[in-house]
């Protein structure tokens, strides 16, 4: 690590020392190194591109009246409002489709889509908002300067900005005014090791059951066995950003 | 010349504040944690306190990285792990947040004029139960037993058409 303060790094020789004679750690060539990171604890593994983390909902398991999902997603990330739903953070929502020619209405969740490419990431002038190995799309606040261009980018106004001071915020997702945000797809459940969300635990809880998260690399994952089995589809699959949320009975 | 005046004038306060920093810790025991606090009962930080003083900003700096973009978590340095730790509380046994007047975080940061945002997003007082990271006890955790086969009885139907399909 580099340490940027005004005083000598005394740790560097013997960081470079200690590197080169890591147990484990085969020396190529002068100067190169092969390390495999020890991966027994699940809390430190991290993000892997061998998953691709996705969701299937069932728009017609998608009940009227219920916001078991919205619920849960707020209480997890400790997302709070001002009754101001214009500009209150959401991460998912409840949406209604309706067909003008048949009058037939689709209820169905909406949230960050987490697309394989992401058009909010192309934009972001600073790259805070950012695509993780395992396919989920995050915004690291740490050098979001809140410009917004991202929630201008995203087709499916899946992000939210902060625009008050927060506080008691949740340890599970840090955030605060001048960011944007939006669905991270629990990874602070993922990175422990967990694949089940709180939206898709809760809408399990009720009895629903329209939400199936998991890994899309996984040939045998249930999401991955859904998703052969019926058929279902990416909203505004014209865009071609391959969405990781897709949806059934739509 | 001015300048370097200026400077060399600079110099001797901030010898002067070091000397004073020097004999109020003395003062208190060389020790600036807070009474109550869980790290008052602790023999020292992750790591060596003179090391944690000077260095915890860049710590936590790195660490920040590696948990936002590579999704590494429970590392040595961890925001939540300095709050559960130095977080005291009032006569009510509430925790009173590190950012409070002379509560741990505070009172440093004001003494050496700083102000770092971390604050602005991350909570200031330890968080129990279910959603809590850090030191948490996966046994414990509701979701806990809902994995990949327990997804059987939770989506039945979808399930029935994947065997059907194979
Ligand atoms: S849905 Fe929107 S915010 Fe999410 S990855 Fe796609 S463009 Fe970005
Ligand atoms: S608001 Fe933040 S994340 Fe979005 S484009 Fe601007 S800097 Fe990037």
């Amino acid at each position: 690590m580099s340490v940027k303060n005004d005083q000598p790094d005394m740790n560097r020789r013997k960081f470079v020392g200690t590197t080169v004679a890591a147990a484990g750690a085969v020396v190529v060539a002068p100067g190169v190194l092969l390390h495999t990171v020890a991966g027994a604890d699940p809390e430190s593994r991290g993000a892997s591109a061998k998953h691709r983390w996705g969701m299937l909902i069932d728009a017609n398991k998608c009940a009227e009246g219920c916001s078991a999902c919205v619920d849960a997603c707020n209480s997890e990330h400790g997302l709070t409002g001002h009754d101001r739903p214009a500009t209150d953070a959401q991460w998912i929502r409840a949406v209604k489709l309706k067909d003008n020619s048949t009058g037939h209405i689709n209820r169905l969740v909406m949230m960050c889509q987490h697309c394989e490419h992401p058009p909010c990431v192309d934009v972001c002038p600073t790259g805070a908002s950012f695509k993780r190995t395992d396919g989920i799309v995050l915004v690291d606040r740490h050098i979001c300067i809140g410009c917004r261009y991202c929630m201008m980018a995203c087709p499916y106004k899946a992000r939210s900005f902060v625009h008050e001071d927060l506080e008691n915020q949740s340890v599970n997702a840090p955030r605060g005014k001048g960011c944007v945000e939006g669905c991270t797809m629990c990874v602070h459940r993922i990175d422990r090791g967990e694949t089940v969300t709180a939206c898709q635990e809760a809408c399990h809880d009720t009895g629903h059951g329209a939400i199936v998260f998991g890994d899309l690399k996984d040939p045998d994952s249930e999401i991955s066995q859904a998703l052969k089995s019926q058929n279902s589809r990416q909203i505004r699959a014209d865009l071609k950003l391959n969405t990781g949320v897709r949806y059934s009975n739509l | 010349m001015r300048s370097s005046f200026n400077s060399i004038r600079r110099f001797t306060y901030l010898l002067a504040g070091a000397a004073f920093a020097v004999t109020s810790l003395q003062a208190t025991g060389d020790t600036a944690v807070i009474k109550g606090s869980k790290a008052a009962s602790m023999e020292s930080c992750v790591a060596e306190t003179n090391d944690i003083r000077r260095n915890h900003m860049d710590y936590l700096k790195h660490q920040r990285v590696e948990t936002v973009r590579d999704g590494i978590r429970g590392a040595k340095f961890s925001l939540i792990d300095c709050v559960e730790c130095h977080a005291s509380k009032d006569n009510d046994g509430n925790a009173l947040p590190v950012t409070d007047e002379g509560q741990f975080c505070e009172a440093c940061h004001a003494y050496v004029a700083v102000s770092p945002a971390c604050f602005q997003c991350h909570r200031t007082t330890p968080m129990q139960g279910n959603g809590s990271l850090g030191a948490v006890d996966l046994e414990q955790m509701k979701f806990q037993s809902l994995n990949a086969s327990s997804l059987k009885e939770w989506h039945p139907v979808i399930h029935a058409g994947s065997e059907s399909a194979r």
